[in-house]
């Protein structure tokens, strides 16, 4: 028998987590290191993972099935092909930076990485699983431990509204998907959830048509999707660095990889008579929610939204349901994984030195903390999809993708570029550079001078950063790979 | 009448060794009168000794493949009834060991010695096959149950409780054996499988046969807390000493959809058309109702009575399929249910020990008092609200699918968007435990041990059910299918 790798990424966060509540509270540092050992542990199996994939064969791989109810067709059964693979490594990477850029949590770090730890489980489940069951149990898992992230360690001022309305959003499409999903069940008349196997039930197109959207809708709830992404700015903001990373890199990859993996893929004939209506949804995302950035005056509420336009560049990808625009979302899934992951990351170090987030308030800290500035810069750069960078890598193909479906589109889907670049830009002038004022660089009775970061926050965004680039200037790391994942995802269209 | 065998006895093998435990425990009571402190170790005697009946009946009484009528044709010795009873000794056993500590209650004989004659009304309520047996079965079960609601004396709450249970008790059993009247009278037979055979046969015109029907739900709505027999519950759970609302919401409860579960299957299967619609109505009445006045509660008890009533709801919705499925997801639901629901009242009457309050404020900050009550009452509500990897979940899904697959495509819906409402009020306490901050934070909330050993248990047992469920599943299908 081979190495069970996926089952041992998938457990690792939680059994780690489990260990953590064993340990006394008091003894923080042992929380901390125990809690690194295990995150590094994760990536560094993520990390073989991924390249030991093979691109050449295709398909799913590392699979694993184990009987869970074989009364109902339940199994554990998990795998990996060129669409979740990236997102596995993806999750990891977050995971291991989260944990490094935490070190400075005080109150209750037990509580804290126990919760962070179940919610990692959660996610690795979702990526990997292959029986639908699962994918609701492991999904809903990710989802809850945000609360308490969020109300316990989140920012004063609105955790607790926040922390309720995300839970909420998100417990309500995840719902409204598990009926659609057991809709399939019993429609399929196959008694399982295995998905490799429903993918061949021939639904008829009646029911297809009637519990598409839900299925689909419910799940990208949590993938940003507007009308139903406001939960997400809400939730990026209050939430604690870790978190806000966690929960802009990876969870909204969750929602979007959900749909496309129940939805577009269960029920591609739904897809295709439904599309038409959400590409408009995402042209709304991918426009409005850049403008909305642009407009925000708090750093964090900018990349919040910000968020929403880029995950409706994924959705719109996906919608394309075309080769290039799938490819595209795939990889941007990624890129935007780890983007947003190290904006939050530089974001919670800001604040924990200035305690604002306000951008007029703060300029010149480039000079205090230098490889901050450039790690944003790198994640700027990407953001405004620029070549040589992931973005570009990512976002190319969504545009061609579009172009291909409707070019006015593209064309009223490009203005989020150039309003992009602009927001980007302002924060790098009004943060980063100018004048630091006088408060920030001597101190005064209520600040400290403004300090750079530790060492540990340094490596984390180095490795953000680099991966961005690798990304950027080595496509072929990536893009064959996510292509084998789009064939399979075309078969199912019927080569559409 | 033929003569006994050996095989009626081992039907009701567990009622008999409670029994026996019942009497010892009022021996030792008279024997040791006049200390206090050892009286105390009834509780464990209750407990373990229940635990002990558990371990023998699964040996022993266990009812194999047959489905037979015994005693007459008093009892029918078959699975469902056998894992109900399973589930209302456990359930005892747990009550047992919250009751230890509680001032006024743990110390006292007489609470332990109701608290098992109401656990033998409720196994035979759950095996009865005769309207006259399932009769005095529910009341073997309620008496005791009114006497303990109202058990501290001193109390104008809990004497409140006690009557006001026992009014609401005796009117819906008097209404409810009004229609077992007419029931006897149209057929001449008191059988309830008898019954079902003269039903099918037409002895009874539909007019009739639809009355007597609805008088019976009402004793039974009553048991289950359904809407609109629902009123008593916050009251009497508010009231009643901690440890027996914990054990009215879940055993009593649990006995309830049982006798429901078998009279709706086993006698009037031939009006299932009609009485699925009626149950479908109630369920949906029942847990929006539930949940909707939930969210108004600032008192911990009454949020538990108010969640206890929308649960009921959710089981009806695995009534209303009339499928094999959807018993199996009953029962499971309610072995889920008694798990969660026990440790949520544990973590209440553990908690009132230092707070002296079940005011919800009086939780803020528990989580600094106390980390492992914290993550006790954690697990206790993320399963009662539907969350992975708790047995709630697993619950909530296999009686949505079994609504699914019978159909009742809306009733899931409004299912999954009541469960959602849920989720809001059971975040709301736990917002308190783990969010906020009180005045007494280095005040340290004990647990003394029969607490912690039974909360271990049930959280263990919580997410047993709810990662591991082949098991479960395996045996409340078989019992499902004892039925048909």
């Amino acid at each position: 028998m081979q190495f069970p790798i996926i089952s041992v990424i998938v457990f690792t966060p939680i059994i780690t987590g489990l260990l953590i509540f064993l340990l006394p509270g008091e003894r923080k540092t042992e929380i901390r290191v125990t809690a690194l050992a295990a995150a590094a542990f994760a990536l560094a199996l993520s990390i073989w993972m991924y390249f030991s994939y093979d691109t050449a064969a295709g398909g799913y791989q590392f699979v694993e099935k184990y009987n869970w109810l074989p009364q109902l067709g339940i199994s554990y059964y998990v795998g990996v092909d060129g669409m979740n693979t990236p997102l596995v490594l993806l999750t990891g990477v977050v995971m291991f930076t989260g944990v490094l850029i935490s070190w400075g949590i005080d109150d209750r770090p037990r509580e804290f990485f126990g919760f962070l730890f179940i919610l990692a489980t959660g996610v690795f489940g979702v990526f990997v699983a292959l029986d639908m069951f699962m994918l609701f149990f492991f999904y809903e898992i990710a989802v809850f431990p945000m609360y308490l992230l969020i109300a316990i360690w989140g920012w004063k001022v609105t955790r607790e509204y926040a922390a309720m309305k995300l839970t909420l959003y998100l417990f309500i499409g995840s719902v409204i998907s598990l009926v659609g999903g057991l809709a399939m069940f019993f429609a399929s008349g196959m008694g399982t959830f295995d998905m490799i196997a429903l993918e061949g039930a021939g639904f008829s197109l009646a029911f297809q048509k009637f519990w598409f959207p839900f299925v689909f809708l419910g799940f990208a709830v949590l993938g940003g999707i507007w009308p139903f992404h406001n939960w997400s700015p809400d939730g990026h903001v209050a939430a604690p660095t870790a978190v806000s990373m966690f929960h802009a890199g990876v969870l909204m990859k969750l929602g979007a990889f959900a749909a496309l993996r129940v939805g577009i893929m269960l029920l591609p004939e739904g897809a295709k008579f439904w599309m038409p209506w959400i590409i408009l949804l995402t042209i709304v995302n991918v426009v409005y929610g850049a403008f909305i950035a642009m407009v925000q005056t708090d750093f964090k509420y900018v990349i919040g939204f910000s968020s929403v336009s880029h995950m409706g560049l994924v959705a719109m990808g996906f919608a394309t349901l075309n080769r290039e625009g799938m490819i595209g979302a795939g990889v941007q899934m990624f890129s935007h994984g780890v983007m947003t992951a190290l904006f939050f990351a530089v974001v919670g170090m800001i604040y924990d030195r200035a305690h604002t987030r306000e951008i007029p308030e703060l300029g010149g800290f480039a000079k205090k903390m230098p490889i901050v500035a450039i790690a944003f810069v790198v994640g700027g750069l990407v953001s405004m999809g620029m070549p040589g960078f992931s973005g570009f890598v990512a976002e190319f193909p969504i545009f061609m993708g579009v172009w291909k479906y409707r070019p006015w589109i593209a064309v009223v889907s490009g203005i989020s570029i150039v309003i992009t670049a602009s927001y980007i830009i302002r924060i790098i002038t009004n943060v980063f550079f100018g004048k630091m004022p006088e408060h920030f660089e001597k101190g005064d009775d209520h600040h400290e001078p403004i300090d750079d970061v530790i060492a540990l926050d340094k490596v984390a965004l180095v490795l953000l950063a680099g991966i961005l680039i690798a990304v950027g200037i080595f496509p072929s790391l990536m893009v064959p790979m996510v292509e084998t994942g789009v064939e399979n995802i075309l078969r199912l269209l019927g080569g559409a | 009448m033929g003569s006994i065998t050996s095989t009626m006895i081992l039907a009701i093998l567990p009622e008999i060794l409670l029994l026996v435990l019942a009497g010892l425990v009022l021996l030792l009571d008279a024997i040791w009168s006049d200390a206090e402190d050892r009286r105390r170790g009834l509780g464990w005697l209750t407990a373990g000794g229940s635990l002990l009946v558990l371990l023998l009946s699964l040996m022993f009484a266990s009812p194999g493949g047959s489905n037979e009528l015994i005693w007459g044709g008093m009892l029918r010795h078959d699975w469902i009834g056998f894992v109900f009873k399973m589930v209302f000794i456990f359930g005892a056993a747990i009550t047992a060991l919250f009751a230890m500590d509680v001032e006024g209650l743990g110390k006292r004989g007489e609470f332990y010695l109701l608290l098992l004659i109401s656990t033998i009304g409720m196994n035979l309520m759950a095996t009865s096959a005769d309207l006259i047996m399932l009769y005095l079965a529910i009341e073997t079960t309620s008496i005791p149950m009114y006497i303990l609601a109202g058990f501290f004396k001193q109390d104008d709450k809990s004497t409140e409780a006690g009557f006001k249970y026992l009014l609401f008790g005796a009117m819906t059993s008097a209404i409810m054996l009004y229609g077992f009247s007419l029931l006897y009278g149209f057929t001449g037979v008191t059988g309830l499988y008898d019954l079902a055979l003269a039903i099918q046969t037409g002895a009874l015109n539909s007019g009739v046969l639809i009355l007597s029907l609805l008088l019976v739900l009402v004793g039974f709505s009553f048991k289950i807390s359904a809407v609109p027999f629902h009123f008593w519950v916050p009251d009497v759970y508010e009231g009643a000493p901690t440890p027996v609302a914990g054990f009215l919401s879940t055993a009593s409860k649990a006995a309830g959809f049982a006798v429901l579960v078998r009279v709706l299957m086993g006698t009037f299967p031939a009006l299932s058309g009609q009485w699925s619609l009626l149950i479908a109505v109630i369920a949906t009445i029942t847990m929006t109702l539930g949940n909707a006045i939930a969210l108004a509660q600032k008192n911990i008890k009454r949020l538990l009575a108010y969640s206890s009533i929308a649960h009921a709801g959710y089981i009806l919705v695995g009534v209303v399929t009339f499928s094999e499925l959807g018993v199996t997801s009953v029962v499971f639901y309610l072995i889920a249910y008694l798990l969660t629901n026990l440790a949520a009242f544990g973590v209440v009457v553990a908690a009132w020990r230092t707070l002296g309050s079940d005011e919800m404020e009086a939780y803020d900050g528990l989580s600094r008092r106390s980390p492992a009550l914290a993550l006790a009452m954690l697990v206790a509500l993320l399963s009662l609200a539907g969350m992975p990897p708790f047995g709630g979940f697993i619950a909530k899904v296999l009686v949505f699918a079994a609504a699914v697959d019978a159909g009742y495509v809306w009733l899931a819906f409004v299912g999954v968007l009541n469960s959602i409402v849920g989720l809001y009020y059971y975040l709301i306490v736990l917002k308190r435990v783990y969010l906020y901050r009180s005045e007494q934070e280095d005040v340290p909330v004990p647990v003394t041990r029969p607490y912690r050993l039974a909360l271990v248990v049930l959280s263990v047992g919580i997410v047993l059910l709810g990662a591991f469920f082949a098991p479960w599943f395996t045996w409340t299908s078989g019992a499902a299918g004892g039925l048909f």
